[in-house]
């Protein structure tokens, strides 16, 4: 029986099973600053202090993500192991089971402590980054997609069409986000299938995107175009309807249901927002000469907004990006804090939090801190990045 | 804005009527072990059964309510409640008469629960506001006084931090070291119930300060970034050259101009408070709005939920209207059209 460790040994524990991503970490900073004159924005990032530690709090959960993900570092234990002589235990204590036996290759200490299950917190922290690393960007992507490939024509063309949209958007923006959440991440409502016809509907703007996109951009080189399109089509549609209607043809991709429902809420609370800032950079910019110059060389529309409006926005948009993926971090938060959308034991950063609460007034912090110092990081990480971004992206 | 609360309140409508929620809602209501002929003869008794359009229009007060005979003989009414004779109740019992209907949950009137809910959550933003509007001015304009000196650095990023803290990290952080013996500070208490009735510093400082804190970030940020590009106008360059003092230019010349900005996005944030009330009353246990749309929410409580999205928004689009109305007011240069 080794004895409990000390605040000292914690730490050097954890720093010896961050040491994967430490090491990324460093590699990546190193490689970066040697040469960062090179590297565009993205070098440009290494000027502002800010933007450094924003960085470096985002690259540090991506990679403990990979790592754990995809090479099983990292974690310590299973996430769902279960110890009854663990629960509510200290950090630094060491590793023991009551019933059954121990598996050979968990470590040796529960690092951060057992939760009120007898799980390890350690390893249920980094199994959350795994979900929230996976589902965050993506879903920001997706809300991006709906957002520009409805704002460009809204801001664009105006009238009627823009009329109705705004309403519908401003409609989704004035409802209580948590109102809204309660109302479509239940499993009844998965039992209705409302989510699968929403993803229907979100899921093929990014398909619609690209297609455009490539039209727009190769409309004289047919060969070209038809190369492109043809792509974007097959493994468009091939991931459509793996995603969002759960019939792959080849029965490779699937989602999980209760997971397609988050999803599909976050990207539908996010998409209004993205909608209203494309469509007013779009007012703003279509103004410009340049635009002018290619409506009079005969340019068509979707090739203005897509190639010549699009990205001279990409500075404010980047900036959004960043703290979207943010919020959209909170939103899952918020989702497991109620526990909405997620099997009962799964770890989730919200879903922890929420539980360890309720221990607080017992005296029992380590159950709840190390969650919320998780996402507090990684948000505030992505909040300086875009600090970073928007002060870089200012001095061009 | 009248179709705007139209639609959000159809679509909770529909979402709350859905042929699963409503088995829930019978199974609560009724008993957990029901087969599913009791539940459909359950629905029909007590009207859940009818056309959706219906029972909408009956819900806003534009049909009449409905009386059934139940397939058990007992006849029900819309409008009556079950100690009231249906031969007196009124034909049309909708919102548009002033009824919000009946809590499946609470087992009371709904306008009644959603005044009393409002107060207690009234009393907290009115809290949240004294504490968060001057505070983040102040951070806002000691920061935007002199772009890129130190102070501004240090007030800028600890803005930003506050913005990019949920309440609910804040709150259990603010929890563990204020309220628990862990740490040893116990200057506060971990949990608002007994501020229900009895609001103190001691119970209703965290929730109040979880609150205050998320919104602060984001409004500071707004004060700094106005201040700041007022500071550099000519007029302010003029003052100097005259040979005012610093103090008295960002006191008497700049500080009103700074803060046409800052008053919109002060109003805007009231539909993100209610979110964060949400979370801080589930995390505090004070039972106010928030907790009441969560136990709504959760118990599929069809008439509190609809009487609670339309309160918020109410909410909502009035804060954009008083917000628009503000800044005309408060800016000459925009007349009304």
């Amino acid at each position: 029986m080794t004895d409990l460790l000390g605040w000292g040994g914690i730490i050097g524990q954890m720093m010896v099973q961050f040491a994967p991503t430490l090491i990324a970490l460093i590699a990546t900073f190193a490689l970066s600053i040697t040469y960062k004159r090179r590297l565009g924005l993205y070098g440009k990032l290494f000027d502002s202090t800010i933007g450094m530690i924003g960085l470096a709090l985002v690259l540090f959960w991506v990679y403990t993500a990979f790592f754990a993900g995809v090479l099983d570092l990292i974690a310590t234990h299973d996430p769902l192991d279960q110890s009854a002589s663990m629960k509510k235990k200290l950090p630094g204590t060491p590793y023991s089971k009551l019933i059954g036996k121990a598996d050979p290759e968990a470590g040796a200490y529960y690092i951060l402590g057992g939760d009120n299950l007898g799980r390890d917190v350690f390893s249920r922290v980094i199994a959350g980054s795994i979900k929230v690393i996976l589902i965050a960007p993506f879903a920001t992507i997706f809300a991006f997609m709906v957002g520009v490939t409805l704002g460009l024509p809204a801001g664009y063309y105006g009238g009627k069409f823009d009329t109705v949209l705004s309403f519908i958007a401003n409609l989704v923006m004035a409802f209580p986000v948590i109102l809204l959440f309660y109302l479509l991440v239940t499993p009844e409502i998965v039992h209705t299938g409302i989510p699968v016809y929403m993803a229907a509907i979100l899921f093929i703007f990014p398909v619609i995107f690209l297609t455009i996109l490539w039209q727009s951009r190769y409309d004289t080189q047919p060969a070209k175009r038809n190369i492109y399109v043809g792509i974007t089509l097959v493994i468009g549609l091939w991931l459509y309807l793996g995603i969002a209607w759960d019939a792959d043809p080849l029965g490779l991709i699937r989602f999980p249901p209760n997971l397609l429902v988050v999803f599909v809420a976050v990207v539908f609370v996010n998409a209004p927002t993205v909608f209203r800032i494309v469509r007013g950079l779009v007012l703003d910019i279509k103004t410009r000469d340049y635009v002018a110059a290619a409506q009079t060389r005969g340019e068509g529309p979707w090739y203005i907004m897509l190639w010549e409006i699009l990205p001279n926005a990409r500075g404010p948009l980047l900036v959004d990006f960043c703290l979207r993926i943010g919020y959209t971090t909170i939103l899952l938060g918020t989702l497991g804090f109620f526990g909405l959308g997620l099997e009962s034991e799964s770890a989730d950063w919200g879903k922890m939090i929420i539980d360890g609460r309720k221990l607080l007034s017992a005296n029992i912090l380590h159950i709840a801190i190390p969650p919320a110092l998780a996402l507090l990081s990684l948000v505030l990480g992505l909040n300086f990045l875009a600090d970073g971004l928007r002060e870089e992206s200012l001095r061009d | 804005m009248l179709l705007t609360a139209l639609c959000l309140t159809l679509l909770v409508f529909f979402l709350t009527n859905l042929a699963p929620n409503l088995e829930k809602l019978a199974k609560t209501q009724g008993n957990f072990r029901m087969a599913d002929e009791e539940v459909t003869t359950y629905l029909a008794n007590h009207g859940y059964a009818q056309p959706f359009l219906a029972k909408y229009g009956q819900w806003l007060g534009v049909l009449p309510g409905y009386v059934i005979k139940g397939h058990d003989g007992q006849t029900r009414a819309k409008c009556a409640p079950e100690n009231r004779a249906i031969e007196t109740a009124p034909r049309f019992c909708g919102i548009l008469q002033g009824n919000w209907g009946q809590s499946s949950v609470i087992k009371k009137d709904v306008g009644t629960v959603i005044a009393d809910k409002l107060a207690l959550t009234g009393k907290l933003m009115f809290w949240v506001l004294v504490l968060m509007v001057p505070s983040a001015l102040l951070i806002g304009v000691l920061a935007g006084m002199r772009e890129g000196s130190r102070t501004d650095r240090t007030l800028s990023t600890i803005s930003i931090t506050t913005s990019a803290t949920p309440e609910y990290v804040s709150g259990v952080l603010f929890i563990a070291v204020f309220a628990s013996s862990a740490v040893g500070l116990k200057w506060f208490k971990g949990t608002a119930t007994s501020a229900m009735d009895n609001a103190t510093f001691e119970n209703f400082f965290l929730p109040v300060l979880t609150i205050a804190a998320y919104g602060m970030g984001y409004i500071a940020r707004m004060t700094r970034a106005s201040m700041a590009e007022v500071m550099t106008s000519q007029y302010i360059r003029t003052a100097r050259l005259k040979g005012v003092s610093f103090g008295n230019i960002v006191v008497k010349h700049a500080l009103r101009n700074a803060l046409i900005a800052p008053f919109t996005v002060i109003m805007l944030q009231f539909p993100w408070l209610l979110n964060g009330v949400v979370i801080v009353e589930t995390l505090f246990n004070y039972k106010g709005f928030g907790w009441a749309m969560v136990l709504a929410a959760s118990n599929n409580d069809i008439e509190l939920l609809l009487g609670i999205s339309v309160v918020s928004v109410i909410v909502v689009l009035l804060t954009q209207l008083i917000s628009d109305i503000g800044y005309v007011y408060l800016n000459p240069r925009i007349s009304v059209t």
